[in-house]
């Protein structure tokens, strides 16, 4: 019930934006976004973006996960 | 970046998991709190590759599993309305209350229709000015921001048919009424993800401070959660219990400022009925009364026989984590998912439905 998924943001109009999902587009609310842009990817729940993803803190969290899975072999 | 596939690489949960045998030495038990997570946890089998020292327990976090027969009554009884349209999300169709369900209701005529998201439910009032529309809100911390955001929007468009059945229920508070109550022993949780999104990682404090209990907020790829398991490992071994995110991408500490405002401007704690646990104060959310004229329960009147309980369904216990699904002598026979008795066969991500559809997840 609380899924939220990832979508690329593509284009917004006021509190509105369209989205990419899994290859689709479909309209999506930044009511609980604003500050989301054009590029930026947001999770999205029941059409609704409830935050803006951080790729930088993703990157950080692969880099951590290589190194868990790496620290085996040491 | 897609932030899908990369949180699921074989390659790296090999590893990850190597790691997690090496380092567990203390038995722990477990609990994913959300459903959510226990969906992951059984699709990419985690219980069966996890240690012998490590035990995965589910809990409450499934909303419509929580949700009591009383609430399921009052959205069924104002289905009965001539004028209203029941709107919701798909999930809640199937769901039994205390005599019928909304899909039994609909079959009869009444006006039910499923939406994804309550901009549709909007759409429906402002198509339907002659008609009365009832969303049921239903979810925990992460719905009701978008719930609140519904009813802000029909308030700057004018919409006056449209209506919500506050049924939101807060996650903090019924940990700490689950943790009081001494039926479960954890030695760590997997702090809800998507709740977090919303709250942040400073609400689940209490736990690690007050019950000494380690906390990691978790994603829900299955190198998510494994992550979150290797944290939880190492404050375990280390002695520690503090609250850390593994879920950095989505979840800021303080949380989404700007959702928390909307769902505080709408709504206002309240006590709510949990099924299986009972009344735990201040765990609902209820529309405050400068937003009155959209609340479903102040709005129309409704008569209600007392709530039954379904002979035999023992959801109850399955959401406390003190029994198993197959210790419900109806599990599998006369509950299925298809023919659920129980709201925790009919959600996808009940415990008894993810039991049912992958097995019980200990290597069977």
């Amino acid at each position: 019930m609380c899924l939220a998924i990832p979508a690329l943001i593509k284009s917004i109009e006021d509190r509105e934006a369209e989205a990419e999902i899994g290859g689709i587009t479909r309209k999506i609310s930044l009511w609980l976004t604003p500050e989301a842009k054009v590029g930026d990817y947001v999770l999205v729940h029941t059409g609704y973006a409830i935050n803006v993803l951080d790729q930088e803190e993703a990157k950080e969290t692969l880099k951590i996960l290589s190194e868990i899975a790496e620290g085996v072999e040491d | 970046m897609k932030y899908i596939t990369e949180f699921r690489s074989s390659e790296l949960a090999d590893g990850i998991i190597s790691q997690i045998e090496r380092r567990s030495k203390t038995p722990a038990r477990f609990m994913e709190f959300c459903g959510g997570h226990t969906v992951t946890i059984f699709r990419y089998g985690i219980r069966q590759v996890l240690p012998k020292t490590i035990e995965m327990v589910s809990g409450p976090g499934c909303p419509i599993c929580v949700t009591a027969n009383a609430d399921l009554d009052k959205a069924i009884a104002l289905s009965q309305i001539p004028e209203v349209i029941i709107t919701t999300f798909g999930d809640m169709l199937k769901v039994p209350g205390s005599r019928s369900s909304l899909q039994k209701v609909k079959a009869e005529g009444a006006e039910v229709q499923t939406v994804y998201s309550t901009t549709d439910a909007l759409k429906i009032a402002e198509d339907n000015p002659d008609k009365s529309v009832v969303f049921l809100g239903i979810g925990f911390e992460t719905t009701a921001p978008t719930i609140a955001a519904s009813i802000l929007q029909a308030e700057e468009k004018g919409i006056k048919n449209y209506y919500v059945l506050s049924l939101h229920k807060l996650c903090p508070p019924v940990i700490r009424a689950l943790l009081d109550s001494g039926e479960v022993k954890l030695d760590g949780l997997v702090c809800p993800g998507h709740v977090s999104a919303i709250i942040g990682s400073h609400p689940w404090e209490f736990i690690a401070n007050d019950y000494g209990i380690p906390c990691v907020v978790s994603g829900f790829e299955p190198l998510d959660i494994l992550q979150c398991v290797t944290m939880l490992v190492e404050q375990v071994e280390n002695g520690q219990s503090k609250v850390e995110i593994a879920y950095k991408r989505g979840v800021r500490p303080g949380g989404n400022q700007q959702a928390l405002k909307l769902m505080e401007k709408v709504f206002e704690p309240c006590s709510a009925k949990w099924r299986g646990i009972g009344e735990v104060a201040q765990s609902g959310l209820r529309i405050r009364s400068k937003y009155r004229r959209f609340d479903a329960e102040a709005n129309f009147d409704i008569e209600l026989k007392p709530a039954v309980e379904h002979a035999g369904c023992i959801c109850g216990d399955i959401l406390r984590g003190v029994r198993m699904p197959a210790d419900c002598r109806l599990f599998g026979k006369a509950c299925t998912p298809q023919n659920p008795v129980g709201p925790c066969m009919v959600s996808s991500e009940g415990s008894c439905s993810a039991y049912y559809l992958y097995g019980d997840g200990l290597g069977g």
